[in-house]
């Protein structure tokens, strides 16, 4: 019964370096941080690679948004193409700081983010794919609250297959 | 060599339209070739729209934009004649850069 006493220390080692690696995971991400809110004009890699509306809106902004009438989603009714989807959006909000739009059931949700400085008008037109049938929703950040409006847009030939 | 960058920027006074088309794959890489081989993602990430030296928006793109992606928006201000710089990179790192006189 050598083997636990020759474990333990090497154990303990591993424990240690494991310790020291989340030390040093722990400050990177504190000294990240506050960088990261200051440029905040970084890619959003992770909001892009969640699959669900939900995750990606989380992701992107950290909190939820509620329903508005003041969120303006313009899109087709039918689109019969799925890989051109014509989608605008507005809002009559004040101090509006992005926009952004999801589709919900392609196989990634978050379509695309528009940074909305002071001084550009809170309205901006795309053509997006999607895949299937469902719930596009726009995402509208005005004084750093979240407020949305969604639509179904019924797709006859999708736009993500081959 | 041609820009794959194509803009206009229209003044009204108070502010200024721009539209802008860009030549782009955007392949989402969810689409597969005549032999059957999925084609690797290539979208452009991220583009931006500068004006007097300030971003006056910025977009970050997921592979669900269309292929030869549109976009408008418009801003206040912009004066005609002024220059109006758009660049683009995508998840390759290829990037390109246009400037556009605001008409």
């Amino acid at each position: 019964m050598t083997t636990p006493l020759d474990g333990f220390p090497a154990t303990r080692r591993l424990i240690l370096k494991g310790a020291g690696a989340v030390a040093l995971f722990g400050f990177g991400r504190l000294s990240l941080g506050p960088a990261l809110a200051a440029a905040n004009d970084k890619y959003p890699e992770d909001a892009f690679k969640q699959k669900s509306d939900a995750d990606a809106i989380k992701s992107l902004y950290g909190k939820t948004a509620e329903a508005s009438d003041k969120v303006k989603l313009d899109a087709p009714e039918i689109a019969e193409n799925g890989a051109v989807v014509p989608i605008s959006v507005s809002s009559t909000l004040a101090d509006v700081t992005s926009i952004s739009i999801l589709v919900s059931e392609n196989p990634n949700a978050l379509a695309a983010s528009y940074k909305i400085p002071a001084g550009t008008l809170p309205s901006v037109a795309n053509r997006l794919k999607m895949a299937k049938t469902t719930n596009v929703i726009a995402i509208v950040e005005a004084g750093g609250k979240l407020y949305s409006a969604s639509k179904e847009v019924k797709v006859t030939v999708g736009g993500c297959g081959g | 060599m041609a820009s794959t960058i194509r803009v206009r920027a229209t003044s009204s006074g108070e502010t200024t339209e721009v539209q802008a088309l860009i030549q782009h794959p955007m392949d989402s890489g969810y689409v597969k070739d005549a032999k059957g081989d999925l084609i690797p993602p290539h979208f452009i990430q991220e583009l931006t729209f500068e004006y007097d030296g300030k971003s006056v928006f910025v977009a970050d793109w997921g592979p669900a934009v269309s292929k030869d992606p549109y976009v408008k928006f418009s801003f206040r201000g912009g004066k005609k004649g002024d220059d109006l710089k758009i660049s683009w990179v995508d998840n390759k790192g290829a990037s390109d850069t246009a400037t556009a006189k605001i008409q």
